[in-house]
C-alpha cells in the first residue's frame, strides 16, 4: 500500500514533468554530463589500475628482483681493448641474501646464457637459464604439459630442461615432445615440461620471464655452461664473466618488502667496488601507481564534481521558476487543504525523478564514452558494480539536495497570497 | 439574530466570538475584521455582503480556515480552530471545506478527472476509487462527458462546474463561493447558483461572498458588512423553510 502511494507519486511528478519535455529535458542535460563523466572518469581509472595490476601481479607483488649490470666505467673500458670483463652478482651475493634476512621466504639464482639448441630436426639459438627449483613458485606460471623443475634435479644434476611456451614455440615443441632429447650447446638434456610465458613490463621493470626460451636446473647449468661468456659484437670478440645475472627474493609479506630491499642494497655494496647491479622492487610500483591513480582521481573527480554541481543549480534554478510559475497551483493545492510538507513532497519527487532520470541517461553516455575509448585506443576500462551505483546515488543526492530550496520556497507560500496571484 | 442562534450549540457549525483581524499594510494598520461575533446553523445558506474593503473577504478567509485571527475565537463544528497550526488547519480544510471560486482555480495542466480528485488524492484515496468517485462528481454537475477534458477546453460555466464537483469530492460539511458567478455571464451564472441551491438542500452548509444583491437573495440568510463589522442581517421571506 504504501509503496503503491509512492509510485502514484513518481507517476504524477513525471507526469508533470512530461507537460513541460523540452525544459524538463534541458533541465536533466546538467546531470546526464555530470554523471556521464564520473562514469567514464571511474571506468578509465579502474582500467588504468587493473591493467598496472596485473602487470605487477606477473612480477609477483613481494618479489625483489635484483639484476647485474655492467658498470659505465666497464662498458668504456670494454669496447677499447680485448679484455675480460667481471661484473655482477655473485653466487656468494644469492648465499648471503638467502641467509641474512630472517623476513624472506625464498630465493632464486638466475644464469644466463645463449646456445645453439636442436630438436630434431629445428635448431635455434635459445636463451637458457639455469635456476633452481624455487624460481617456479616465486614466477608461478600455468604448466601446459609435464612437470618444472624440482630438487633432485638440482641434486642429482640431472640435465632435464623445461621449455617456456616462447621456447616450445622457437623448436615447434609440443606435449608430444615431453620425454625427448634436446640438444642445448653441446649436451643432451630430456625435456621434462612446458610453462606458460608472461610478457611486458610494469614501470621500468621487465616481466622476469619475458626473455626465457627454457630452464635447466642451476647446478647443471654451472657445470655444463661455466661463468664465462664470449660475445661478438661487430667483428670484435668480447669476453664476460657474469656468475649470476639476476637473482629474485621473495618476502614473506608485502609490509617487508621495501626493508629488506634496502639491506640487500646496503650489503651488496658493502662487497661489490662498482655499483653493477640494480635492485628493483615491483610492490614500490605498485604504490607509485596507486599514487598515480589517486592523483588522477582527484583531478578528475573534481571536474566530474563541478559539472555535477553546475548541473544541480541548474535543477535548482529551473525548480525555483517553476515553483514561480507555479504560484496559483500551490496555493490551490494548499486551499484544497495540502499541509506544507506534502507541497514540499512533491517538488522533491519532481527534481528528484528529474535528476535521477538525467543519471541513467548519464550512465548510459558513461558507459559509451569507455566503450570508444577501448575501441579507438585499446586501453583497458572497467565499468564496475560501484562505477555505477556511485553516481546514480550521487545524482538522487543532488535532486534532493538542489531540489529542497525551490521546494520549501514553494510550500512557504501563503494559500490566500498565492490564489489572487496571476 | 446572532445572539439567538448562539445559544442553539447543538445545531450550529460556525460561531465566531469578538473575532479581529488586523493586516500590517506599510506603516498603515487595517482592521479588516473589527469585533465580528456571529454564528451559522448547519444547513444554512448565507451571503455575505458588502463593498469592497468592507471585510468580506477577509472573513471568508477565516471562516475557510485559510487565515488566522489576530483576536478572538472561531469555532468550526464546535471545535477551537483559532489557536490551531498550519498543518491542523490544512487537516480542517481538507475534511470539512470546500472551496469555490470566482476565477475557478482549477489546475490548467490537469484533466477535469485529475482536478476533481485532488482532494481525493491529499485525503489518501486510491486511484481506482478517486477515478471512480471523480466519475459520479462529474456526472452529478453534468459534466459526465467531459473528465478526460483539460480546464482550457471548456467554456466558463463548465469551469465553475468542474470547481463544484472538486469542492465536493471530500464530501464537506461547508461550501465557501467566493463571488462564483463573477465570471460568468447571468444564465451561467444562474445554473450555479441553482446547483448551490441544490447542494443546500441536501443538507450542505453554504457560503457565499458577494456585492450584488440579486446573487445574494439565491441564499436564505444574508449578512451585510460595513468597515469590518455586522451591518445587519437579514432573512429572504420567500426562500424560508
Amino acid at each position: 500500500m504504501r509503496q503503491t502511494k509512492i509510485l502514484r507519486n513518481i507517476l504524477l511528478g513525471i507526469e508533470n514533468l512530461l507537460l513541460h519535455k523540452m525544459r524538463s529535458f534541458l533541465t536533466m542535460l546538467g546531470v546526464v554530463f555530470g554523471v556521464g563523466s564520473v562514469v567514464a572518469m571511474l571506468s578509465v581509472g579502474e582500467g588504468a589500475s587493473k591493467e598496472a595490476l596485473e602487470q605487477i601481479r606477473k612480477l609477483g607483488s613481494n618479489n625483489i628482483i635484483i639484476s647485474s649490470v655492467k658498470s659505465a666505467e666497464e662498458e668504456a673500458t670494454s669496447t677499447q681493448h680485448s679484455h675480460m670483463s667481471m661484473y655482477g652478482l655473485t653466487y656468494k651475493d644469492h648465499i648471503r641474501i638467502a641467509e641474512s634476512f630472517g623476513n624472506v621466504k625464498q630465493t632464486a639464482p638466475v644464469k644466463l646464457v645463449r646456445k645453439d639448441t636442436r630438436l630434431g630436426e629445428r635448431a635455434m639459438e635459445l636463451r637458457v637459464v639455469g635456476t633452481t627449483p624455487q624460481w617456479f613458485k616465486l614466477v608461478p606460471r600455468d604448466v601446459l604439459a609435464g612437470r618444472v623443475l624440482i630438487p633432485p634435479d638440482e641434486e642429482k644434476r640431472s640435465p632435464v630442461a623445461v621449455l617456456t611456451e616462447f621456447g616450445a614455440r622457437k623448436l615447434l615443441a609440443t606435449e608430444h615432445t615431453i620425454g625427448q632429447t634436446v640438444r642445448i650447446g653441446g649436451d643432451h638434456f630430456e625435456v621434462v615440461g612446458i610453462v606458460k610465458s608472461e610478457s611486458g613490463q610494469a614501470g621500468n621493470i621487465q616481466i622476469p620471464d619475458e626473455e626465457i626460451d627454457v630452464y635447466v636446473p642451476m647446478t647443471v647449468a654451472r657445470q655444463y655452461f661455466g661463468d664465462v661468456f664470449s660475445k661478438e659484437t661487430s667483428g670484435t670478440r668480447t669476453m664476460e664473466f657474469v656468475e649470476l645475472h639476476q637473482i629474485i627474493v621473495q618476502a614473506d609479506g608485502g609490509e617487508h618488502v621495501e626493508a629488506i630491499a634496502a639491506g640487500i642494497e646496503e650489503m651488496l655494496g658493502r662487497f661489490h667496488k662498482k655499483v653493477d647491479y640494480v635492485v628493483s622492487v615491483p610492490l614500490a610500483l605498485l604504490k607509485q601507481a596507486e599514487a598515480t591513480k589517486r592523483t588522477f582521481n582527484i583531478v578528475l573527480g573534481s571536474i566530474a564534481g563541478i559539472s555535477l554541481l553546475v548541473g544541480g543549480i541548474g535543477i535548482m534554478n529551473i525548480m525555483l521558476a517553476s515553483v514561480t510559475e507555479r504560484t496559483r497551483e500551490i496555493g490551490i493545492r494548499r486551499a484544497i487543504g495540502a499541509k506544507r510538507r506534502q507541497i514540499i513532497y512533491q517538488f522533491l519527487i519532481e527534481t528528484t525523478v528529474l535528476s535521477t532520470t538525467g543519471g541513467i541517461i548519464g550512465l548510459g553516455v558513461g558507459a559509451l564514452i569507455p566503450f570508444l575509448i577501448t575501441y579507438f585506443s585499446g586501453m583497458t576500462t572497467v565499468i564496475t558494480l560501484e562505477g555505477i551505483l556511485v553516481p546514480l546515488l550521487i545524482s538522487m543526492t543532488i535532486g534532493i539536495l538542489f531540489g529542497l530550496y525551490p521546494a520549501v520556497h514553494a510550500a512557504k507560500v501563503e494559500p490566500i497570497v498565492a490564489l489572487r496571484h496571476e | 439574530m446572532a445572539e439567538e442562534s448562539a445559544g442553539q450549540h447543538n445545531n450550529e457549525i460556525v460561531r465566531l466570538e469578538d473575532a479581529h483581524k488586523t493586516y500590517q499594510m506599510g506603516t498603515q494598520e487595517v482592521r479588516a475584521l473589527a469585533g465580528v461575533t456571529l454564528s451559522f446553523k448547519k444547513g444554512s445558506f448565507w451571503a455575505i455582503m458588502g463593498p469592497s474593503g468592507s471585510g468580506k473577504s477577509t472573513m471568508m478567509n477565516i471562516l475557510g480556515c485559510l487565515d488566522r485571527l489576530t483576536s478572538g475565537r472561531y469555532y468550526l463544528e464546535g471545535q477551537d480552530v483559532s489557536s490551531l497550526d498550519d498543518d491542523s488547519l490544512s487537516e480542517f480544510r481538507l475534511k470539512y471545506l470546500g472551496f469555490v471560486f470566482q476565477s475557478f482555480n482549477l489546475i490548467p495542466q490537469l484533466t477535469v478527472q485529475r482536478n476533481i480528485e485532488l482532494p481525493l488524492y491529499y485525503l489518501g484515496w486510491d486511484a481506482t476509487r478517486s477515478a471512480q468517485r471523480a466519475e459520479e462528481l462529474a456526472h452529478e454537475v453534468g459534466l459526465g462527458d467531459r473528465v478526460r477534458h483539460r480546464p482550457t477546453e471548456l467554456s466558463g460555466g463548465e469551469m465553475q462546474r468542474v470547481a463544484v464537483a472538486r469542492a465536493l469530492a471530500n464530501d464537506p460539511q461547508i461550501i465557501f463561493a467566493d463571488e462564483p458567478t463573477g465570471n460568468l455571464d447571468s444564465a451561467t451564472g444562474e445554473q450555479i447558483l441553482e446547483l448551490l441551491e441544490k447542494l443546500n438542500h441536501q443538507g450542505k452548509t453554504i457560503i457565499i461572498v458577494t456585492h450584488e444583491p440579486l446573487i445574494a437573495k439565491h441564499a436564505r440568510s444574508m449578512l451585510h458588512m460595513i468597515d469590518g463589522v455586522i451591518d445587519r442581517i437579514e432573512e429572504n421571506s420567500d426562500e424560508a423553510d
